[in-house]
């Protein structure tokens, strides 16, 4: 199991479309992948559901836990890490 | 005090689709699904029971999507997008799978699953996303339909009808009959919603924001539909109705006068000569831009290849369709725009965030110019598709001379690579530019002598020009091209071109609007480009002017204090001719 924290830099936090560029990565891994909005106290919620996702009220300058677990989840870890850290460089 | 039914109201809406309609109302009721709740002996089959459901919503929305496509165009159909993305959510799935497990039945598991995550949405600070709240239900309803063995509700009209409804979702609309839907009336909603968007791409009236007194109307009642100045008459009386039968009578006649006419070329007069072309954004438009008299297309709106696709479109890909689109134009000119997306027009797999100010942010070139290989896809597929036909290129939103020397640069490195791959090319593509962006108006003497061409998008730069968003409905009415100080801004725009020895055109609505028509002519447009379905109006009312009298009316009109006195003024010299 990989944990990571890490801060969102985005201009409008994981809103409508950050939030779906992340649920769509998130979904390519066969590993299970929870999300917690550390800032705003929330509960883990599954990283692969947008409806969820959406409701996690992350804004800019948040700290979000990223957990994966399963047998990609280095992979997963990183390239999650990779579009919070880069600010979704590439896919915007 | 009850109103006597048989006297005539009028109500008054915002007026979404143009055109006038007469016809019986037929109301839609929203069908209230009854939602049985009961402990089921099988778990398992009330989970195939589920997935199943969800199979048939999935195929529903698929089709759904398409037949958007085809008749308004991608950007209406990526609402279907987003519900298929709701539909497969799993947590959504795995709320009601789990109260199936605890003995519930698929129709009650899965309404509460979709009301809880609909109630989350509802109470987000968000406004956007607290709207894809009716989305999650429009995809709840579908599926619930399936198990209840409902059809989706549709609404049958046995005979022309005018439609009323309180507010309609996207499916909904898309699943009327279109040729028995004379118009539209619904009690919510604005000028930019769906319902007004896919009843505009159809050609039929429609009138919403109409407020809750609309839903009063009694099934069969006669409604007078006034599209074009968002007004309702109910029960009309005889004087009423023929006064309006005449109006809509005049307007039918001309409208065939002018499609009689619509291939005949655009000359004034005086034997001046301007070039009327259409706006095209899918393949299947081109037939619709050909009848309506287009003497070529003078913006391809190239984004239906990248839209609700899970992956960028490729070079052969893209080749075909440019193929397709030039062929059927022969030897017509055909300006195809670079891809121009942004926060406000998502992409699967090149997301784009929903910025603060989408307008001001980042997209169409500047995009681009961040990921020249796709730029180069997109220009190498353009070279290779224009050997024999009149093939033009444009930049979106250029701001600075860099963009636009960096394009032209990418532009020549991909006629090298299709050289060097032994392709063929036409030697001479025409590059021009749009200039929507105030900052290029300014400097529009400098770009002249830089691009082959220009074309003003009147719809960005009169909302960068008044600072209005004409999404906001408290400032909408000054997003209007017809005030002097947008006209100034494409007169500038005219003499610098010409000075420099280019051609001007103009690619937005403005270019269809009857009042600007004549001032443009004046100012010295060289092209309109506009709707398919403007065009035949267009034409005729150009054939009314000379250029003298135009140009004289041109000179008037940026001196005048408002759009209002601005179109005045187009009135006052038209009923005087």
């Amino acid at each position: 199991m990989k944990k990571l924290r890490l801060q969102v830099v985005n201009e409008v936090g994981l809103h409508a479309r950050t939030a779906s560029i992340f649920v769509a990565e998130a979904i390519r891994f066969a590993s299970e992948i929870r999300v917690r909005n550390v800032t705003g106290e929330s509960d883990r919620v599954d990283g692969k559901s947008i409806l969820t996702v959406l409701t996690l009220g992350v804004e800019k300058d948040h700290e979000i836990e990223i957990t994966t677990d399963g047998p990609d989840e280095e992979q997963a870890a990183a390239a999650l890490e990779t579009l919070i850290v880069t600010d979704f460089a590439g896919k915007l | 005090m009850p109103q006597d039914p048989s006297t005539p109201r009028v109500l008054t809406g915002i007026p979404a689709a143009p055109g006038l309609a007469q016809g019986p109302a037929v109301l839609w009721r929203e069908e209230a699904l009854p939602v049985p709740q009961r402990q089921a002996a099988l778990p398992d089959g009330e989970r195939g029971r589920l997935h199943a459901a969800r199979a048939a919503a999935r195929a529903e929305i698929e089709r759904l999507k398409a037949q958007v496509e085809a008749t308004a165009g991608s950007g209406e159909a990526a609402v279907f997008q987003a519900h298929l993305m709701f539909l497969d959510d799993p947590a959504l799935v795995k709320l009601a799978d789990s109260a199936i497990d605890t003995g519930w039945n698929a129709e009650a598991a899965w309404a509460d699953a979709v009301e809880h995550f609909a109630g989350q949405l509802d109470r987000l600070p968000d406004p956007t996303l607290r709207a894809r709240a009716a989305d999650v239900r429009d995809v709840g309803r579908r599926v619930l339909g399936h198990l209840l063995g409902k059809m989706a509700q549709v609404l049958e009209l046995r005979q022309p009808s005018v439609v009323v409804a309180r507010d309609l979702a996207p499916s909904q609309v898309a699943s009327l009959d279109r040729e028995r839907l004379l118009a539209l009336c619904l009690a919510a909603g604005g000028p930019t919603s769906h319902a007004a968007i896919l009843a505009r791409a159809w050609g039929v009236p429609a009138v919403v924001g109409l407020g809750p007194s609309v839903l009063a109307v009694s099934e069969s009642q006669s409604l007078l539909v006034d599209g074009s100045r968002g007004e309702v008459v109910v029960n009309p009386d005889a004087h009423l109705l023929r006064a309006f039968r005449e109006r809509a009578g005049r307007a039918a006649e001309r409208a065939g006068a002018e499609r009689a006419a619509a291939r005949e070329p655009a000359v004034t007069r005086d034997g001046h000569r301007v070039e009327v072309v259409a706006n095209v954004g899918a393949i299947e438009e081109t037939a619709a831009a050909l009848d309506a008299g287009a003497g070529g297309i003078g913006l391809l709106r190239t984004e239906f290849l990248y839209l609700n696709r899970t992956a960028a479109p490729g070079e052969e890909g893209q080749l075909d369709a440019y193929r397709v689109v030039l062929k059927a134009m022969g030897s017509r000119s055909v300006i195809a725009r670079t891809l121009d997306v942004g926060g406000d027009k998502p992409l699967p797999y090149l997301p784009l965030d929903r910025e603060p100010n989408p307008f001001l942010g980042y997209r169409a070139i500047r995009i681009l110019l961040d990921h020249p290989d796709v730029l180069k896809i997109q220009f190498r597929a353009l070279l290779r598709a224009s050997p024999g036909h009149d093939l033009r290129i444009m930049f979106p939103l250029v701001t600075t001379l860099d963009e636009l020397r960096r394009a032209k640069a990418l532009f020549q490195e991909a006629r090298d690579e299709v050289r060097a791959a032994g392709h063929a090319a036409t030697e001479r593509i025409p590059l021009g530019m749009m200039v929507e962006v105030p900052a290029a108006v300014a400097l529009a003497d400098r770009f002249a002598r830089e691009v082959d061409f220009f074309s003003i998008g009147t719809n960005d730069l009169t909302q960068y020009t008044m600072a209005a968003d004409r999404g906001n409905e408290k400032v909408a009415h000054l997003n209007d091209g017809c005030h002097p100080a947008v006209l100034r801004q494409i007169q500038r725009v005219i003499e610098a071109g010409h000075q420099a020895g280019i051609w001007v055109g103009v690619c937005g609505e403005l270019a269809g609007d009857p009042d600007a028509v004549p001032v443009l002519l004046g100012l010295g447009l060289d092209e309109f480009s506009i709707a398919a379905a403007a065009i035949p109006r267009a034409k005729a009312i150009i054939r009314r002017w000379s250029l003298a009298e135009a140009r004289r009316l041109a000179a008037e009109a940026i001196n005048l204090d408002s759009a209002a006195a601005v179109r005045e003024r187009v009135r006052a010299y038209e009923s005087a001719a």
